[in-house]
């Protein structure tokens, strides 16, 4: 199915359609919904059959003493092939959250793209920033729209993660693909490779850790995923290729930078290898 | 039935713009500048809430006077039109050019086809990599455009403070010294002398700084623009904002 869009609709006068100057919403999808339906990412009809697409898989969040901690590994898969080794899952959704995606790559990613617009679309016409619940509830309406596609095997599970500036917290949220929104609470995993990084978060995490100690432990929880997922990459020394890790504070979005994460893994993995050495295989 | 009279074009355009431009001039000035680091805008306004100044996309802002619900519809539908380009396109192609070339069209349209022009006054700035690569594009109310440099005062009494800014205006200025003239301006009082003095509390204030990486658009409130004003002491900065 082909959908040609030639640019923004411009009627003969040349003037702004009365989409544009009509008031009302401050909310870019619901524009978006009125005056160019074609580009919302669930109003493509499909055609029947199974679609084979990348997909993206685990992501982990967690929370700690000022903070939260959002990461996701680097693998797409496509069936058994790997379609990318170095995808990025994890975004900034603004200043202050940060959502990571499981499920179909590239719907996953449109709609993240979508979702900052959203957020930065309504700062720019009210004046304000969402509260974090508002910016999680507008999340839950895009997945909710993205239904028909996850029916067809595409779905697109996010993980959000956001630091609430009236409560002073990092807070988690989760998404089934009905739009189901449900608060985690310290620490939550999506994607295929969840089960084990899950499994790892509940041994690892502790109430009030700080930001080094949230990463180290975010990262160990995808090296045990990709262990024993094979659709989650381990970090890869050899062409160094590190998880994406990004921390929310007060202090708003920040991604760990590279060499941080190469001392996180590279702490992981001596752990590990000394625990061996003692006789211990773990 | 009666016939209705008849008004030439030329008499039927000329009650339309001086109606606009009543109704332009009795609101206050904004000024915009270009500094070294990027284009300021300043304007006498108390409230905090209703901005006659703000931002449109990652490198573009938007000033206006006139009547506030008509220039607030066209911000609402100027940040829609660079959000949607974006969104179909990419960042990097949301252009100032662009945007003025819509605006310019619904203001001519309006002023030509409906029954009362908007009453407004805008300006369209993008701030580029270099001093050279920023765009000032002034819109009138009947759709002209004009592409300025360096500096525009619309609203109010413009050509009295056109006079403050041409004086006091230089390239390569810092953000404190364009503030200063700005108030300067803006403080300039009519023929009955004594110039006032704004302080912090009493002015919006916004900038598009070049050196930011992406969102350039910031506002200067509270004890961030008492500093910037304080650092306004530069030589010939007549009668320095009060430190209030």
């Amino acid at each position: 199915m082909v959908h040609s869009w030639s640019g923004p609709a411009q009627p003969s006068s040349g003037r702004l359609p009365h989409a544009f100057t009509t008031p009302g919403t401050s909310s870019f999808v619901e524009f978006l919904a009125g005056h160019a339906p074609e580009l919302l990412p669930g109003n493509r009809p499909l055609p029947a059959g199974d679609v084979q697409a990348p997909h993206g898989t685990t992501i982990v969040a967690l929370t700690f003493d000022g903070g939260v901690v959002v990461a996701g590994d680097r693998r797409a898969t496509m069936g058994s092939m790997i379609a990318s080794r170095h995808i990025e899952k994890v975004f900034p959704a603004d200043e202050f959250s940060a959502v990571g995606i499981a499920g179909t790559a590239g719907l996953a990613i449109e709609l993240v793209r979508l979702f900052q617009l959203e957020l930065e679309h309504y700062e720019k016409i009210e004046g304000s920033l969402l509260s974090l619940d508002g910016k999680a509830n507008r999340l839950a309406t895009m997945i909710r729209g993205n239904l028909g596609l996850a029916m067809q095997g595409l779905a697109v599970v996010p993980l959000f993660g956001g630091y609430d500036l009236d409560r002073g917290v990092g807070r988690i949220f989760s998404y089934d693909v009905t739009g189901g929104r449900y608060e985690e609470h310290d620490h939550h995993a999506v994607g295929s490779g969840s089960v084990f990084a899950r499994g790892s978060l509940k041994k690892r995490w502790r109430a009030g850790m700080d930001a080094t100690d949230a990463v180290r432990v975010a990262v160990e929880a995808l090296v045990d995923a990709a262990d024993d997922d094979s659709a989650t990459g381990g970090p890869d020394t050899a062409r160094r290729i590190w998880p994406v890790v990004a921390t929310v504070t007060a202090a708003g979005y920040l991604r760990v930078p590279d060499d941080e994460l190469a001392t996180a893994v590279a702490t992981v993995e001596q752990t590990r290898s000394d625990v061996r050495r003692e006789g211990d295989t773990r | 039935m009666s016939m209705p009279f008849y008004v030439s074009p030329e008499q039927l355009m000329k009650d339309r713009a001086d109606y606009a431009r009543k109704g332009i001039a009795r609101g206050r000035s904004v000024v915009v500048l270009q500094y070294d680091d990027g284009v300021a805008f300043a304007t006498e306004n108390p409230s905090r809430a209703l901005h006659k100044i703000s931002e449109i996309y990652d490198r573009i802002a938007f000033a206006a006077v006139g009547k506030y619900n008509e220039f607030e519809n066209l911000r609402v539908a100027g940040v829609r039109y660079a959000d949607l380009r974006g969104y179909s396109y990419d960042r990097v192609d949301v252009t100032a050019r662009g945007l003025a070339n819509a605006y310019a069209q619904t203001l001519g349209t309006v002023f030509t086809t409906e029954s009362k022009p908007l009453e407004v006054e805008l300006v369209v700035v993008e701030v580029g990599r270099e001093p050279a690569g920023d765009q000032i594009y002034r819109l009138s109310y009947d759709g002209s455009v004009t592409d300025e440099h360096g500096w525009v005062v619309m609203g109010g009494q413009a050509d009295r403070l056109a006079g403050v800014l041409e004086s006091g205006w230089r390239p390569g200025m810092t953000l404190s010294e364009v503030l200063g003239v700005a108030v300067r301006a803006l403080g300039s009082s009519g023929e009955d002398g004594e110039p006032r003095a704004l302080d912090a509390s009493q002015l919006e204030v916004a900038v598009l700084d070049r050196t930011r990486p992406r969102r350039a658009f910031r506002r200067l409130t509270g004890a961030l623009l008492e500093d910037v004003l304080g650092g306004a002491g530069a030589p010939g900065a007549g009668e320095g904002p009060s430190s209030a």
